[in-house]
């Protein structure tokens, strides 16, 4: 099979440059990433981060023909080739297809993503009825991967003001929470033309989810709660 | 060189390494957490079918049933002590999550939702119980990720990335951190603490077959084995039933605790013969035999026109219907899809034992501290140096876990020793000099990877794993497993005379995997030399050669030392803290 890797050393002193390479493979029943290690297994120097290689680590998140997707559940037999496989978008790309994660992150911290509840606690489990449970389905399965914040336009224009859609996921993630009660807080936090509206609905990180989860969902909840509590 | 320093450090950034460091984070202490990868990548995030704590939210329990079950499960070769303290500390402990966020999956009334899982009884071996506290499918991942959000909540100091080298100790064997790499620079670092907690996970990438996520390299025990210190239980690894034929995913026993069950080629629920009480929620270890043994008797499914049998059975769950499956098994059934190529709504999903958990380890005692034997006794403490979760061994698994006591395990003893760490900082309140040449070992490694050679990394991993897959898996024998050692020396040859082809600095992943290898190595000699040592067989640990349990000379821990090479036992402690032993007596399911 034919691949296009993204090749970027920079102790080298050479430019980024994208690399022809051919690989004797049986796509039937493999992923992307047992192509990348069997190309890694014959030129060692080819850097990629991986760890579960079967979706819910989220550390290998890449560019595959021009969308994000995690290499460990993205079947070979799918792709178009030559297979070009890039560095996630957005972010300062360190080496090859490893880029530095920790912008992603800060706005994942910026959302202060951790349940808060200053009551006593009880002896044993606070209740939460199933229904209310369920609201947290669809936003508490995210694996920090940065597929969809790195495929949307709004981040790589403003990645330090624009908290990104899996940040604002996780933000909506704990509002939606019964146990919360932060939730005006947590507005309050997000209420700033930057940091939540620069969601300009294009809908990116929706097509990019490798977990089928809907950020742009998430964060029109967000909005409307915002509106609700003006009037 | 770059020189760091806390009160405590820990090493591993999964469940018991995150919540060792939020009970540290919330002292007067500093605390910093090396993890070479980021901290939710870590293996946790796997775990799919529950924490087990007996809150009788569904029917009648007791953690003294759940203690029982527990010493029986491990073919009783687990402390009891250990086992009654985890057992106890169970719910407050899983309360305590839920307290921090978890989103646990609930029953009508509210409460956290439990569902049955393999040997759980009531009543001291009597009907199923439903005991493990479960997120759907997913309680691992929101369990990590439950932990790294109370952390940074907590400022933990993070060290996202570093590789950990070896330990630094003085002349008197005081831990007084580590040597470290950063991956992003390649740049060697010491980082200094007054007490050190290793919580570097499992290993089971010496196997080919294997449910475990790439990073399971056992990184701890090779320091632990450089530093000169033993291990124990090491011939012990569990074979999980259920992963995905031929690619090792998990895919949870949870399954079978909801109603799905097993089938060969006939469409036999053959579990019945193997276990006529338990059938398919009979110990993991069981269930893997009897797969195994369907397998190899030509009664498996999949079969070539030329075969007999062939080399997977069915588990079937389409009884279930897609609504519960929707709501309690989600995950497994995006891996099914993706992975078999099945959706078991319709069809059973093809499974084989596949590698999935080491129950040996660092010895360490119920706060976690690291144990050897030494001048005053068989089991003192290394001061400074503590040891929690899969790369500890405590010992609550003896030699088979039960599903849903991973979890636990990681949040009863790294709250333990968290706790116990500060005890220790508190009665050792100056740091003690850092010896000039403390840093050495650990820097040596990185020097022993500028050396080139002709042998590749990759091949020796390969080979080995293939090696372990083939001499220490479900079923062994003395011969057997002997030729194993005789191809791990040729290993080790092979490994003096390999090279990098990639000796730049930056994010330099090939180094990291020839760093791996060698840990794996250590791992694998442990383990073979330990199981050709325990001429029985106890839980996992099968002897074609002594097919049955030897109290009467087993009834006892391996320890396992590199210096010699050799293998020592001490013995199992049958006294539970405050109950009445559990007496061993014939293992039934």
């Amino acid at each position: 099979m034919k691949f296009r890797l993204y090749r970027f050393h920079p102790e080298s002193g050479e430019k980024p440059f994208m690399q022809d390479v051919e690989l004797d493979i049986d796509p039937a029943g493999k992923m992307l990433l047992d192509a990348l290690l069997a190309i890694k297994a014959q030129d060692e120097t080819l850097s990629l981060r991986r760890s579960c290689r079967e979706g819910v680590c989220g550390s290998d998140a890449v560019n595959v023909n021009g969308k994000n997707r995690l290499a460990c559940i993205t079947p070979l037999s799918e792709l178009k080739q030559p297979i070009e496989v890039r560095p996630l978008p957005g972010l300062p790309v360190i080496r090859d297809l490893i880029v530095d994660m920790e912008p992603f992150y800060k706005q994942y911290r910026s959302v202060k993503p951790w349940l808060i509840n200053d009551e006593p606690e009880p002896e044993v489990e606070r209740l939460q009825d199933p229904a209310d449970r369920a609201l947290l389905d669809g936003a508490y399965e995210c694996i920090l991967c940065g597929c969809c914040t790195t495929s949307c336009p709004s981040f790589w224009w403003n990645p330090d003001t624009f908290v990104g859609p899996a940040g604002l996921l996780q933000a909506y993630r704990f509002i939606a929470d019964s146990r919360d009660e932060a939730t005006a807080e947590r507005l309050d936090n997000l209420e700033d033309p930057y940091r939540l509206y620069r969601c300009r609905g294009i809908m990116n990180c929706v097509d990019a989810c490798p977990k089928g989860l809907n950020p742009t969902e998430a964060i029109g909840r967000i909005k409307s709660l915002l509106v609700k509590r003006r009037v | 060189m770059n020189r760091r320093r806390f009160d405590a450090l820990i090493i591993g950034g999964g469940g018991a390494g995150l919540r060792a460091a939020l009970q540290l984070a919330r002292s007067d202490f500093t605390v910093a957490v090396v993890s070479k990868v980021f901290p939710t990548r870590s293996h946790t995030v796997s775990a799919q079918g529950g924490i087990t704590a007996a809150l009788a939210n569904v029917d009648d329990d007791r953690w003294e049933w759940h203690m029982y079950d527990t010493v029986k499960g491990g073919d009783w070769l687990g402390d009891q002590d250990a086992i009654e303290f985890m057992c106890r500390e169970a719910a407050s402990a899983v309360y305590e999550l839920e307290h921090m966020g978890l989103p646990f999956s609930r029953l009508d009334n509210g409460k956290i939702y439990q569902r049955p899982f393999g040997g759980q009884s009531k009543n001291f071996g009597g009907e199923q119980a439903t005991r493990t506290c479960a997120a759907a499918d997913r309680t691992g991942h929101a369990l990590l990720h439950t932990l790294y959000q109370q952390n940074i909540k907590n400022r933990t100091q993070f060290f996202d990335e570093y590789f950990a080298l070896d330990l630094l100790r003085d002349a008197e064997g005081y831990c007084l951190g580590v040597t470290a790499m950063n991956i992003e620079t390649g740049e060697p670092i010491v980082i200094e603490a007054r007490t050190t907690l290793l919580a570097t996970g499992g290993a089971g990438r010496v196997f080919w077959n294997s449910s475990n996520a790439m990073i399971n390299t056992g990184d701890g025990l090779g320091m632990v084995l450089r530093a000169g210190l033993p291990l124990q239980d090491m011939e012990f690894w569990q074979f999980h039933p259920t992963g995905i034929a031929g690619v090792g995913c998990l895919i949870t026993e949870g399954v079978r605790g909801e109603g799905g069950y097993l089938l060969n080629k006939h469409g036999e629920r053959f579990m019945e013969r193997y276990a006529p009480h338990a059938r398919d929620l009979a110990g993991r270890d069981v269930v893997a035999r009897a797969i195994a043994i369907e397998i190899a008797e030509g009664r498996g499914c999949g079969a070539a026109p030329n075969q007999s049998g062939g080399d997977y059975v069915h588990l079937k769950l389409d009884h279930l219907g897609e609504k519960l499956i929707a709501e309690k098994l989600p995950g497994i059934r995006e891996l099914s899809i993706r992975f078999a190529g099945v959706d078991p709504v319709h069809a059973p999903i093809p499974v084989a034992p596949t590698a999935h958990y080491m129950m040996g380890g660092i010895p360490t005692n119920l706060h976690g501290q690291v144990v050897a034997p030494a001048r005053f006794g068989p089991e003192e403490a290394v001061p400074g140096l503590y040891a929690v979760g899969e790369c500890a061994c405590v010992s609550v698994h003896g030699a088979n876990r039960l599903g849903g006591n991973s979890l636990l395990d990681l949040i009863v003893f790294g709250r333990a020793a968290g706790l116990h760490m500060q005890e220790y900082l508190r009665d050792n309140p100056y740091p003690r000099p850092l010896p000039e040449s403390a840093a050495e070992h650990g820097l040596a490694r990185l020097a022993r990877w500028e050396q080139p050679g002709s042998e590749r990394v990759a091949a020796i991993s390969d080979d080995l794993r293939r090696m372990m897959q083939a001499h220490a898996g479900v079923f062994r024998t003395d011969a057997v497993l002997r030729k194993g050692l005789v191809q791990l020396d040729q290993l080790e040859q092979r490994l003096q005379h390999a090279g990098l082809q990639d000796c730049s600095r930056v994010f330099n992943t090939a180094r990291i995997e020839a760093l791996e290898l060698e840990n794996l190595l250590g791992v694998a000699r442990a383990t073979l030399v330990s199981a050709i040592h325990r001429t029985e067989s106890r839980g996992a640990h099968t002897r074609d050669d002594f097919p049955q349990r030897d109290d009467a000379h087993w009834l006892k821990h391996t320890l396992y030392s590199r210096a010699a090479d050799q293998v020592d036992t001490k013995p199992v402690r049958l006294k539970p803290l405050t109950v009445e032993s559990i007496k061993p007596k014939e293992r039934v399911y």
